[in-house]
């Protein structure tokens, strides 16, 4: 895409881009020369600010950082996802109160942020008796923010289908739950699970909140850690570490989304969607913005 | 016994850093997000690979995490002194402007080809062609997932109350230490989000309906 913004290079556009290319590339090195300078300079390469890594005990502790993290992410992620798919079906109903406190519903919990539900749940109901455990707060508020992401994007797949579809399915004499069950849901879900995917990725960054609310998770751990005087004090590193698992689990995912996209592209069952699924692309990049409480507002298509 | 009414200094100056926060970091994240896409479509391949480093890196890393490296970390490396208020717009414009980067990448792939072609026929330089043909038109077509990142950019201000920043998210602990109902503090509070959530959202529609293009 990006050659249709210029010719292909001339001789002299190519001196030009080299010459572009070694001083951008040389900026570029010189800023990152220059921070990790700093880094080493501070003492964080020390082999002291690294040897927490070689204790058993902390590593099974980041070890079991790392699930709690996980299964913070599962758990929401399955409530979220039959959430999503409850209010994308209440949306769709034909009975206009269900539809209306459904869209109601989504939209409220679209516009609050994320850490402020966190926060409901765990100091709100705390402070009136209603004592929640920071792990629940947590799936809690994941399910609720990222189920109303996801209903809209399930709603956004569904009514992106050719209309006749359901108008073949209807004429074959069958069920709207059947129409829905057998034959919108499943081109839906094939067209829409990159996007599905990218929400999950999402929902395992917004997990970091806990943070926030006491939950011991991969975040809480490092920051344990990255406070330890008898360990030199290594946030710095914890820091990179951490950065690293976050990444390569997200990474894992997109990798996911990817490869299912590529599958579904040679697949003869692909269906081209009316709009491209531009609109809940759209939807799935205003939610991914949101750890910690991103998405689109109300309203917002 | 209402709370916002007793303590409605603290809701205002609460809402007030927030807004005064998310208006700083949105107006970098916007030029920074901005830079980031003309690098990614540069015809330079080393600008290019730098783009999608950042963009790769930074999406899939937690805010909080940026939070914390900005807030704990950042300070053992001697550079320059941020507050935490400082701290947090960088971090903040950091997280952004790389979904913003996104988006406006996306807007250009949206410009018709004859634009490109017909500005390059012309004889206009690539950084010209792009300031002057492709971005506005592009610009104009992203307007609402742009104002959906600054929507969730909004949200995400909230972390900054975990980070010393007193601000909305930041009322909570407050009422909490004069022993007061945070249930209700904590409702108020996300009645003033969506409040504010529904206004961007206006402005959403009507950016979008003067400046949207037919094609």
């Amino acid at each position: 895409m990006s050659n249709i913004l210029f010719d292909a290079p001339g001789p002299r556009a190519r001196v030009r881009h080299r010459m572009l290319a070694v001083l951008g590339g040389l900026a570029l090195l010189a800023f990152v020369a220059f921070v990790v300078w700093r880094f080493y300079d501070s003492g964080q390469f020390t082999a002291r600010k690294w040897e927490w890594l070689q204790y058993k005990q902390v590593q099974e502790d980041l070890i079991s950082a790392i699930l709690a993290t996980l299964r913070a992410f599962a758990l929401g992620a399955v409530l979220a996802l039959v959430f999503g798919a409850v209010f994308a079906a209440g949306r769709l109903s034909e009975h206009k109160p269900v539809r209306m406190v459904s869209a109601f519903i989504v939209e409220l919990f679209r516009a609050i942020p994320l850490l402020i539900l966190m926060f409901l749940f765990y100091f709100g109901f705390g402070s009136i008796g209603l004592d929640v455990s920071p792990y629940l707060a947590v799936v809690l508020g994941l399910m609720l923010y990222n189920g109303s992401v996801l209903a809209e994007v399930f709603r956004a797949g569904i009514l992106a289908l050719p209309k006749g579809q359901s108008e073949a399915a209807y004429a074959l004499g069958m069920r709207k739950t059947q129409v829905m069950v057998l034959i919108l849901l499943p081109q839906a879900l094939r067209s829409m699970m990159p996007t599905i995917i990218s929400q999950l990725v999402v929902l395992l960054k917004d997990t970091a909140l806990g943070f926030l609310i006491t939950y011991d998770e991969l975040l809480k751990y490092a920051q344990y850690i990255g406070g330890q005087g008898a360990f030199g004090r290594p946030f710095v590193p914890t820091a990179i570490v951490v950065a690293a698992i976050y990444i390569g689990m997200c990474l894992l995912l997109t990798w996911l989304a990817t490869y299912l996209q590529k599958r579904e592209r040679r697949s003869k069952k692909h269906i081209d969607l009316e709009d491209g699924g531009a609109k809940a692309k759209q939807i799935q990049l205003a939610g991914e913005a949101g750890a910690g409480g991103g998405g689109a507002g109300i309203g917002a298509n | 016994m209402n709370i916002l009414t007793d303590y409605w200094p603290l809701f205002r100056d609460g809402f007030l850093t927030t807004i005064e926060l998310f208006l700083i970091a949105g107006v970098a994240s916007l030029v920074l997000g901005v830079f980031g896409a003309m690098l990614r479509v540069s015809p330079v391949p080393v600008f290019r690979a730098a783009g999608t480093l950042y963009v790769t890196v930074v999406r899939n890393t937690p805010l909080t995490l940026v939070f914390l490296f900005f807030v704990f970390a950042y300070p053992y490396l001697d550079i320059v002194e941020f507050s935490y208020f400082a701290a947090a717009v960088v971090a903040l414009s950091v997280y952004t402007s790389a979904f913003i980067c996104e988006v406006v990448r996306s807007g250009i792939n949206t410009v018709p080809l004859g634009q490109a072609e017909a500005a390059r026929a012309l004889g206009l330089t690539f950084s010209q062609s792009l300031a002057e043909i492709i971005l506005p038109q592009a610009l104009r077509s992203v307007v609402p997932p742009l104002v959906s990142t600054l929507i969730a950019l909004l949200k995400n201000t909230t972390i900054a109350a975990g980070f010393s920043v007193a601000e909305a998210g930041r009322i909570r602990s407050i009422l909490a230490d004069d022993g007061e109902n945070q249930l209700v503090g904590l409702l108020w509070v996300s009645l003033g989000f969506i409040i504010l959530v529904m206004f961007l959202t206006l402005v959403q529609r009507s950016l979008e309906k003067r400046w949207s293009v037919a094609r």
